[in-house]
């Protein structure tokens, strides 16, 4: 009865994930559970590009994802989806390779916004890398995914590098750690990317992927 | 900035939650989801649930436990207890657990760390550690000895140096459990924390013995630990999550606030 109505009366959006052994595609899928939206998971090019929705997450390093994404024919299917104008969002290291490069290892990375990662590097004592932990980001945009969203508000960040686009207005969001301030949420048009696992960053997390259900792929 | 962690751990024994003093009676204090999703939507950082099942016939419940909490909650965990090889480690991941906690096992053979380290990354490799207070000795030149099966098997092996030598074989995290300290919520072992937080480049996560919001105050400001573990005094309804992190920021420790 109750699937019945929920399948009769809302129309449940439906969402792709990337798979390329990234590791946290479940935790992922279960956040999107969580919010109401069904996902399937594909590691197929052509399903890529069928999806209404996509996120393109991942944990690990640069240079093994950027191996598998090629050797799977994904690099062009992303770039293509893009192209497209459907709602993209990256998380973590699937907004590391949206870049041009990195400095974790030797492939090139997939150019969507123009930038690079860069490894945290302290000359002081006493700031870890990588940074894991619970962070706050300053908006630098009023962008529509970012809903209730303010400036202060913390998320759980794993990572060794950091993304620094060419462009001021591919930063959507930044955060500090020690002294370098980084691009913590990037966009581009119909991209929304968080270096934060938002999977794993509470209720505001999923607030955010609760926007993604509904983004319609603008920036206004 | 990073805030300072809350972190509850949940000892699960058959699919209970259990509590221990000192690491021996053991009682069980009710169901780990549920108590899990109340820190949760109380705005807890993170959690970490230790199997202590004795017999390793019913570790597939532990598989249940981590699945339903992984459905309902969204904050990262960790699994910890009876984890001998990559495929125990992988089982847990699968069923949602996103780091691992490697303890005695590690103990008996290094190694361990960094096949997980290799395999899920060191970000989700957690070394714990169960350490207790012991007379300066050659073998212990610290005078904290790591203790293994439950606290039952003193190892001869400096504290110290075993905090080192994981991070250096991959250990993301460490999380330095005090014996002297477990379940007697007269407060952390300070200066075991501080110890092993100076000697490693990873966070540390301070375990056992706290029992008064002051507490936590002091080992993350004195025993420089990037995280505090609580486990009775929220367990029993002493503490409440989200009163623990109001008197963190009363005291000037950057937690997080709004969730």
């Amino acid at each position: 009865m109750h699937a019945f109505k929920r399948a009769s009366l809302l129309k449940t959006p439906s969402v792709t994930i990337v798979d390329y052994d990234a590791g946290n595609i479940r935790s992922v899928q279960r956040a999107c559970s969580a919010v109401g939206m069904d996902a399937r998971v594909t590691a197929s090019p052509e399903e890529l590009l069928t999806a209404d929705r996509l996120i393109f997450p991942g944990v690990g390093t640069a240079e093994s994802a950027m191996q598998i994404i090629r050797q799977r024919g994904l690099d062009e299917a992303l770039r293509q989806y893009f192209s497209q104008g459907k709602p993209l969002l990256g998380i973590c290291l699937g907004l590391q390779v949206v870049l041009d490069t990195t400095e974790e290892g030797q492939e090139s990375c997939l150019g969507i916004i123009p930038g690079g990662c860069h490894k945290f590097q302290f000359a002081e004592p006493g700031l870890k890398v990588p940074q894991i932990g619970w962070n706050q980001i300053e908006l630098k945009s009023q962008h529509p995914m970012f809903g209730n969203i303010r400036s202060g508000d913390e998320f759980y960040f794993v990572h060794s590098y950091y993304a620094q686009p060419l462009q001021d207005d591919n930063v959507l969001a930044e955060t500090t750690y020690g002294d370098i301030v980084f691009a913590s949420v990037i966009g581009q048009r119909n991209l929304f990317a968080t270096q934060f696992h938002l999977e794993k960053s509470g209720r505001l997390g999923l607030a955010l992927l609760s926007s993604f259900a509904q983004w319609d792929g603008t920036e206004c | 900035m990073l805030s300072k962690r809350v972190v509850a751990c949940l000892d699960v024994r058959e699919g209970n939650l259990a509590k221990s003093i000192r690491f021996i009676n053991t009682k069980d204090i009710g169901d780990p989801v549920s108590k899990a999703k109340e820190y949760y939507d109380d705005g807890l950082d993170e959690l970490v649930f230790y199997d202590i099942t004795a017999s390793s016939d019913n570790r597939n419940i532990m598989l249940d436990v981590v699945q339903a909490v992984a459905e309902q909650i969204f904050i990262p965990f960790s699994v910890g207890g009876g984890i001998r090889t990559i495929e125990d480690a992988n089982r847990l991941l699968w069923a949602g657990a996103e780091k691992i906690n490697v303890n005695s096992a590690a103990v008996a053979r290094p190694e361990l760390i960094s096949e997980c380290a290799q395999a899920i990354g060191s970000q989700n490799t957690v070394l714990s550690m169960d350490v207790k207070r012991v007379e300066v000795n050659t073998a212990c030149p610290s005078g904290f000895e790591i203790v293994i099966n439950g606290g039952r098997k003193p190892m001869g092996l400096d504290a110290i140096q075993w905090a080192k030598q994981g991070a250096v074989l991959g250990a993301g995290e460490l999380v330095v459990n005090s014996i002297d300290a477990d379940g007697t919520r007269d407060g952390y072992d300070i200066e075991l924390t501080r110890q092993i937080a100076e000697a490693v480049a990873v966070p540390v996560v301070a375990s056992g013995g706290a029992g008064h919001p002051d507490h936590l105050v002091e080992v993350l400001t004195e025993g420089k630990a990037d995280a505090a573990l609580v486990a009775s005094m929220v367990h029993y309804g002493d503490y409440t999550v989200s009163a623990l992190k109001a008197h963190l920021h009363e005291r000037g420790v950057k937690v997080r606030l709004r969730f």
